[in-house]
């Protein structure tokens, strides 16, 4: 395989097992502030215990998103020298201003927010959990101007090929930012909803008394609730805008090749680049022109309206694209159905719910269903981000640089022997770092068990460290 | 905009040189930071179960504040030198990718030690170790590298595999003096046994690179022993002996009964960096790529660094600050760490 290919798998590689714990960290800081608030003003141990319990879960995705931070930084040097030279003045000043402004403020204060509970004041330990979470949503938001600034570049212009900003103003409020960013913070809410809700009814399922898994497993579940609506109302937005911004993406989600009207809402199809039609499609007339112009006759534009006079396709590859934003929509569907039903059913027992056994708190086959779906938030980040980043293929920045221009010439050979061991670290590190979530919570659930030291362990050991 | 670009006179010349000594500024307390927190990690498998523990109790409120120096300076070199990024981290690929793994693997060992299942901690202990000792061999193997010119001959790999073993043996060395001032007891006297050791390390690491770097590049011979260079310039090794020979004194009398000195070891040992640093950066001015590319040829756009200026002088005093008031936090000797 040659350079091009290996480097982009492998960027695409790292930022996504990347983007998997910043999506926790930037709601799940934001929701411990909630349980600390709650804390504070009602007294109640169970919002602590909360607190303790999800602490050490935001503790360790944090590490992970760390670690695999500090990779992102460095790889757009070794994989992307291209991208730095052509439009290095403008990337350059957002990551600098990320790192200054989001990067220290949550890496220091976050020591403050996990050990120094009990060596500073409340109120400042309180401050540096605000400040965390204020820290991780500041990265996302510099990060995502120039995600989005990628996909809909302005306030530059270009001289010998290299682009100069001519309005910082305009670069950071690019048009599909506010969209972009609203999206994807509440993506990362979504997330935390999910996996809360999900490990707190793995925690009910074993049987756990303690009073916080409930309160616990109702915040989830009023979250997601509030949430799924607001987003899928949101995403509808983003599509609006990124069709006027990058038709030939919504043509490759759509699935559609002709610029027309009445254009089906494609249920099922399978792509086909070679004879650029569609087999076994189903679809809803006139949903997609309904949808994105709304009337059934809205003209909707097709793939094959970019394409190079020489034949080559302008557009991004259709299967990925259109699969993609189908899995990312499905789930956001099935998460409404998961949290309006349980919603439903948790207002329903509100009076008795004390007196039920943890099983009964929710039907346990509800409860099922959210173990299952502890992760599906992953899921439908990922399958939007691969959406969003495989649609505005061939470009890297749309309608300036093109990611062939962009890559390093590292030989081929040396690409793959550094993606294999990044694949292989990741795999092993996603695989320990669920088990360990699901471990905690079966180890809170039933405690007593599993608590022995590993080994004969001094008779006053000085320190332990903390979990 | 044009009034505060041309304040210092030409912007081409005044805006590398501060960006360069920003960028200096920020390996510098990356070298020494990461540098305890990875020595640390590098002396783990000579301590017991229960040391450990205090170990990691001395630097895990740190550790990840401390990477994020290095998250700066690349970002700076990344921001400010594109042209040299790119030739910087290609020469460098193989090198950077293990050490990212290394960071990998000892950030994540922080918080599965104890997270994990209590049978795997040992495991969990070695993956620490493993990591801190990669991520230190591979940025000892690239100041080789660079020192050599990037080149990729059997000299300079050989060369910069000594380096490599220096300096894993200079982070050890600051380690345990941060675990002198950090620690009590056995686990204090124990660190200054390690102290000791590292510090031959240090010394011949720094002699190494003295005597190489010259004879290298007659670019840097000339600018070491060129009248009157040399004569200003022999301020630096003599501070240097002095110093190393106040480390060895001190050390040989630590720990003291009341532990009133236990403190002199690391501030003994970022005096030593904070020469070693110097002199390297005095040997490869005005160059970013040895040889190859000045600072002043790689710069970004003037008024794109102008805009990174701005902010820096802004935020900088606040990051200082509220590190500050993480180290005021959690002064004194290591303490349980605990979320609650
Ligand atoms: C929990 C996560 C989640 C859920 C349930 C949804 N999305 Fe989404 N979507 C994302 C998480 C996400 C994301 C990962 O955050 C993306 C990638 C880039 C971005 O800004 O958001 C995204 C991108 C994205 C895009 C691509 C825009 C572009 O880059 O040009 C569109 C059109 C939508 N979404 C639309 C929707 C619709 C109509 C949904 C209705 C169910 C939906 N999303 C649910
Ligand atoms: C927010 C900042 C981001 C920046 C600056 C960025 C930048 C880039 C760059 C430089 C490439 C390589 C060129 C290419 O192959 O297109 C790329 C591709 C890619 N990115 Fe992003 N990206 C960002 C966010 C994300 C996120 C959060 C994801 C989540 C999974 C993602 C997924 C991908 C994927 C899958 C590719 C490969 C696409 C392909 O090769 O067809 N990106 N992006
Ligand atoms: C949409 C895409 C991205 C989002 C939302 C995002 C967000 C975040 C957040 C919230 C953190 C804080 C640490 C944590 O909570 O785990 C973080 C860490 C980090 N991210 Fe990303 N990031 C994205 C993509 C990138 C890209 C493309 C880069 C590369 C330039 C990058 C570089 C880093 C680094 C270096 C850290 C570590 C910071 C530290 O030391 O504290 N991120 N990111």
């Amino acid at each position: 395989m040659e350079t091009l290919l290996l480097s982009r798998i492998q960027f695409g590689a790292n930022i996504s097992f990347h983007i998997l714990f910043p999506t926790i960290t930037i709601a799940l800081g934001w929701v411990l502030l909630f349980f600390k608030l709650r804390f504070n003003a009602t007294g109640e141990e169970r919002w602590m215990d909360a607190y303790r319990f999800w602490v050490k879960v935001f503790a360790l995705s944090f590490a992970l998103g760390v670690v695999s931070g500090i990779t992102m930084s460095f790889q757009f040097g070794t994989n992307w020298p291209g991208f730095m030279e052509r439009v290095g003045n403008i990337a350059g000043p957002l990551l600098a201003y990320e790192v200054l402004t989001a990067f220290f403020l949550e890496a220091v204060f976050l020591g403050i927010m996990l050990f120094g509970f009990s060596r500073v004041p409340g109120w400042l330990h309180t401050l540096a959990t605000f400040l965390v979470a204020f820290g991780t949503t500041m990265s996302a938001f510099w990060i995502l101007v120039l995600n989005s600034w990628m996909h809909t570049p302005v306030g530059f212009e270009l001289r010998d090929g290299v682009a100069h900003a001519t309005d910082w103003f305009a670069i950071i409020f690019n048009p599909s930012m506010p969209y972009r960013l609203t999206h994807m913070l509440i993506a990362s809410g979504l997330t935390v909803s999910f996996l809360i809700a999900g490990l707190s009814a793995f925690r009910l399922l074993l049987g756990d008394r303690d009073k916080s898994v409930r309160t616990a497993l109702k915040t989830g579940v009023v979250l997601a609730a509030m949430l799924i609506p607001v987003q899928i109302f949101v995403g509808d937005l983003h599509g609006l805008n990124t069709l006027e911004y990058q038709p030939q993406k919504v043509a490759a989600m759509e699935g559609n090749w002709e610029t027309r009207g009445n254009v089906p809402l494609l249920l099922f199809a399978l792509p086909d680049e070679e004879a650029r039609e569609n087999r076994f499609e189903i679809g809803v007339p006139n949903g997609a022109s309904l949808i994105l112009k709304h009337h059934a006759d809205g003209v909707v534009p097709g793939l094959n309206d970019f394409v190079a006079e020489d034949g080559t396709p302008m557009h991004p590859p259709v299967s990925p694209v259109f699969w993609s934003f189908r899995i990312m929509v499905g789930t956001g569907l099935a998460m409404l159905a998961l949290s309006w039903g349980s919603a439903f059913l948790l207002w329903r027992n509100r009076r008795n719910a004390d007196a039920l056994e943890p099983r009964q708190t929710l039907n346990p086959w509800v409860l099922r269903g959210f173990v299952a779906m502890t992760f599906s938030g992953w899921l439908a980040t990922l399958s939007g981000w691969y959406t969003t980043e495989i649609g505005r293929q061939p470009w890297l920045v749309n309608g300036v640089l093109t990611t062939a221009e962009a890559v390093a010439n590292v030989p081929a050979p040396m690409v793959l022997s550094t993606l294999i061991a990044y694949l292989a670290t990741y795999a092993a590190l996603l695989a320990i770092y669920i088990g360990v979530l699901f471990y905690l919570a079966s180890r809170a659930a039933r405690p007593g068990r599993e608590l022995r030291p590993p080994q004969k362990a001094p008779a006053t050991p000085i320190a332990v460290p903390a979990e | 905009m044009d009034t505060l670009l041309t304040l210092f006179g030409d912007p081409n010349v005044w805006l590398p040189i501060t960006f360069a000594v920003l960028m200096g500024a920020s390996i510098l307390i990356y070298v020494v930071l990461d540098g305890f927190d990875l020595g640390v990690g590098i002396l783990f498998p000579f301590a017991q179960p229960d040391e450990k523990d205090r170990m990691i109790a001395s630097i895990g409120p740190f550790w990840d504040a401390n990477e994020t120096w290095l998250v700066l300076a690349i970002g700076l070199l990344l921001v400010a030198f594109p042209a040299a990024h790119g030739t910087i981290l290609t020469a460098l690929y193989l090198p950077v990718a293990i050490m990212l793994i290394g960071l990998i693997l000892r950030g994540v060992a922080f918080e599965f030690r104890v997270k994990a299942p209590p049978r795997f901690k040992p495991h969990w202990d070695t993956v620490f170790w493993l990591g801190s000792l990669l991520t230190a061999l591979s940025q000892g193997f690239m100041l080789g590298l660079y020192i050599l010119g990037l080149a990729g001959d059997a000299i300079s790999l050989g060369f910069a595999l000594l380096t490599a073993v220096f300096l894993a043996a200079g982070y050890a060395f600051i380690g345990a003096a941060w675990l002198i001032m950090k620690a009590e007891g056995d686990l204090q006297a124990k660190a200054v046994r390690w102290a000791k050791r590292g510090l031959v390390g240090v010394v011949g690491g720094m002699a190494a690179i003295s005597l190489a770097s010259p004879l290298a590049s007659p670019r840097i011979f000339q600018k070491w022993f060129a009248f009157p260079e040399i004569v200003l310039l022999a301020p630096m090794p003599i501070m240097a002996a002095v110093l190393i020979v106040v480390l060895w004194l001190a050390l040989r009398h630590l720990p003291d009964s009341r532990d009133r000195w236990s403190f002199v070891p690391f501030v003994g040992a970022i005096a030593l960096f904070i020469l070693a640093f110097a002199g390297l950066a005095y040997s490869f001015y005005p160059f970013v790529v040895p040889d190859q590319l000045t600072i002043y040829e790689a710069a970004s756009a003037p008024e794109s660094l102008l805009i990174i200026l701005i902010g820096t002088v802004f935020v900088l005093p606040a990051i200082i600050g509220y590190t500050a008031l993480s180290y005021t936090v959690f002064r004194g000797k290591a303490r349980e760490l605990t979320y609650s």
